[in-house]
């Protein structure tokens, strides 16, 4: 199981949070969620509405979000649920963050995949900017954590920030990657790989290469 | 013989052209469903279960066979679900990404004929949460077929409603396991639970629920409109149709391609991959399936057909069809001790042997990759993992323990090199 710990209560993250309520947009949309569900399973939209308010927090505060335990308390208001039963949903799913988070979380992938295609130079390329695994830099722009396989394999390493992935990742272009966002510029995102588009075999598509000009149909060929 | 563009199911598995409800169209989704769903239920299941088409999610269970355990009509007023997995988390597996980013409309016009089949009153896609901007995109393409009249009320013309909802996930492995998976969607901790029940019987919110991968449902349209006999012409007896492969790992070009089943290793690798770094010599071995799947060294994978069968018979399965290759500069036990400390990170706490087992593996596989052991703990890890084994609630352990099971029978002389080498050290040491 993962290791990890809420942030504890306190007066201050009382005072701080202990008023939170929906946005109107939010409000909307946490309604709209929780119609996706029979009625009287409202339960379910909790996984939905975490992401949600922690997507709020961190608008509110400029960072990628997290949970602080009043927030939690208002989502199981919400949702009529026993705070627990919340809480133990925040802490078993790990994108949910539950302490403070800095403005960029940078999440590299270490599994296998990833690892034979150089991972490793990836964290050693974040940790000369200095971002250290499980801590925030001190100007809270950078959170680094190393994460479990990402989906992202044909086209690794990888590494996932914020809403983002950025993949075939080399020292130089993470880098770079974190230079942008540090000047605060969007860098392009997806494959970094020169001439590559997505997951195709780099420099010579194999197969499908009608698709690459043209949305070509097959069927008068079947 | 090479698989044929125009036999391609996802043709645009590369996302060159757009994924949109006209740019689906124009490429075939959606082109009279109202005609598949009026052949009617059971002419739809036996179509499925003649085209031998195997669940793509890992255990290769008949999808065909599976829509049969629905009830036919509810005696009690419960309604039916069809919950799709994808919850793609298995370290190597990269395929239902493609599939939804590019292809959207395949799995939602999948969705409507399955659930249809199976008499379901609405579909749950359950997308894994790291997949964030993927889910962006099922959510439009969704809306998309909502406003098109495709889904919905009256679906496609068809007289038949039925609803195709997205739900996100937020990083738990566990919840690509069906029935952590549903009680992931009922909004608890995802935890598998004992079966039976099995969810066909009780599933999600308690009632009838079949839980099949994105590829299984994206590629049912396709199936019923070309016809059981051409999707059973391609690959062996027993391992039919086509298949998406993800090779990642140390071949030149690494990528997602849907190839004929039962392609041998070789020619996978040399037509689509232009290869194994440094040379087919340079092979070291590979994981054929997805991390839970135990390796094959280089000399048996060669000319093994990559199909279910085909790779059982090498000691390991073909799971996802996500071949992780490594060459001889792999650091092997770290590859696999890198597994193991996957495996602990997500196991869900809830069986003993497991959630103890797999931090007690990977504690052991780190000394062993160090070196920093006696040869006499080889024999007790493996004892361990036949432990865990088979006495867990889910086949998390199974998947713990398969790839160190793996990994001492095919490289135990590496294993006891770096033990005997470390020692020889600490004598010279003292």
């Amino acid at each position: 199981m993962a290791d990890r710990h809420p942030e504890p209560d306190s007066p201050e993250l009382r005072a701080r949070w202990g008023q939170f309520d929906w946005t109107g947009d939010n409000a909307a949309k946490a309604k709209e969620i929780v119609a996706r569900y029979p009625a009287g399973r409202q339960r379910s939209a909790v996984m939905p509405l975490l992401d949600l308010a922690q997507r709020q927090v961190g608008a509110e505060e400029n960072t990628q979000g997290w949970l602080p335990i009043p927030v939690i308390e208002f989502v199981a208001r919400y949702l009529d649920m026993p705070v627990i039963r919340v809480l133990e949903v925040a802490t078993f799913y790990t994108m949910y963050n539950i302490a403070p988070i800095g403005r960029f979380h940078v999440q590299v992938c270490g599994t296998t995949p990833c690892m034979l295609r150089g991972s490793d130079d990836i964290l050693a390329a974040c940790k000369a900017k200095g971002l250290k695994k499980g801590h925030t830099t001190p100007d809270g722009l950078f959170s680094l954590t190393e994460v479990e396989c990402m989906g992202n394999c044909a086209s690794a390493p990888m590494v996932q920030i914020n809403d983002d992935n950025y993949e075939d990742l080399t020292a130089d272009s993470i880098t770079h990657i974190l230079d942008e966002l540090a000047a605060g510029r969007q860098p392009k995102t997806g494959t970094q790989w020169p001439g590559r588009h997505t997951v195709e075999p780099v420099g010579a598509p194999t197969s499908l290469i009608a698709m690459v000009s043209e949305n070509h149909d097959y069927r008068g060929e079947w | 013989m090479a698989l044929l563009d125009r036999d391609r199911i996802f043709t645009n598995v590369y996302g060159y052209q757009p994924w949109n409800l006209p740019a689906a169209q124009a490429r075939g989704d959606w082109d009279n469903t109202k005609a598949l769903l009026e052949r009617g239920r059971d002419a739809i299941i036996q179509e499925m279960k003649d085209s031998g088409l195997r669940g793509r999610g890992g255990a290769g269970f008949p999808t065909g066979m599976k829509w049969s355990f629905m009830p036919k009509e509810s005696k009690d007023g419960r309604p039916s679900f069809l919950v799709i997995n994808a919850d793609e988390s298995e370290p190597g597996s990269c395929k239902d990404r493609e599939i939804i980013r590019h292809d959207p409309h395949k799995l939602i016009e999948g969705a409507l004929v399955a659930g249809f089949a199976m008499g379901a009153r609405a579909a749950y896609i359950y997308i894994r949460g790291e997949y964030i901007r993927e889910a962006e995109t099922l959510f439009a393409a969704v809306a998309e077929a909502y406003e098109a009249g495709l889904i919905g009320r009256n679906a496609s013309g068809s007289g038949y409603d039925f609803d195709v909802f997205v739900h996100r996930g937020a990083g738990a492995y566990i919840c690509g396991e069906e029935t952590a998976m549903i009680e992931s969607l009922e909004g608890k901790k995802g935890q598998p639970r004992l079966k039976p029940p099995f969810p066909a019987g009780a599933g999600l919110y308690g009632c009838p629920t079949t839980v099949n991968n994105v590829e299984s449902i994206a590629v049912a349209p396709t199936i019923l409109r070309r016809g059981a006999t051409w999707f059973s012409s391609f690959g062996r007896d027993n391992n039919k149709g086509t298949k998406l492969f993800q090779i990642s790992g140390h071949v030149e070009r690494p990528c997602v391609v849907e190839e004929e089943m039962s392609i041998p290793f070789r020619e996978l690798i040399e037509r689509h991959c232009g290869g194994i770094r440094g040379g087919w010599d340079n092979l070291l071995a590979v994981i054929p399936g997805g991390s839970s799947v135990p390796l094959v060294p280089a000399a048996d994978i060669l000319d093994a057909p990559m199909d279910f069968d085909g790779l059982r018979a090498v000691g390991s399965g073909l799971g996802t069809a996500a071949v992780i290759v490594m060459d001889k500069s792999t650091d092997i036990v770290r590859a696999i001790a890198r597994l193991s400390y996957f495996y602990k990170h997500e196991s869900c706490g809830q069986c003993t042997p497991c959630r103890e087992g797999t931090g007690w593996m990977w504690r052991v596989m780190e000394r062993l990759r160090t070196g920093d052991a006696a040869v006499e703990e080889i024999d007790m890890l493996q004892q361990v993992t036949k432990q865990v084994e088979g006495h867990t609630i889910c086949a998390l352990g199974d998947a713990a323990a398969w790839p160190i099971q793996g990994l001492i029978k095919h490289f135990r002389p590496e294993i006891e090199r770096r033990i005997h080498e470390k020692g020889a050290l600490r004598e010279a040491a003292e």
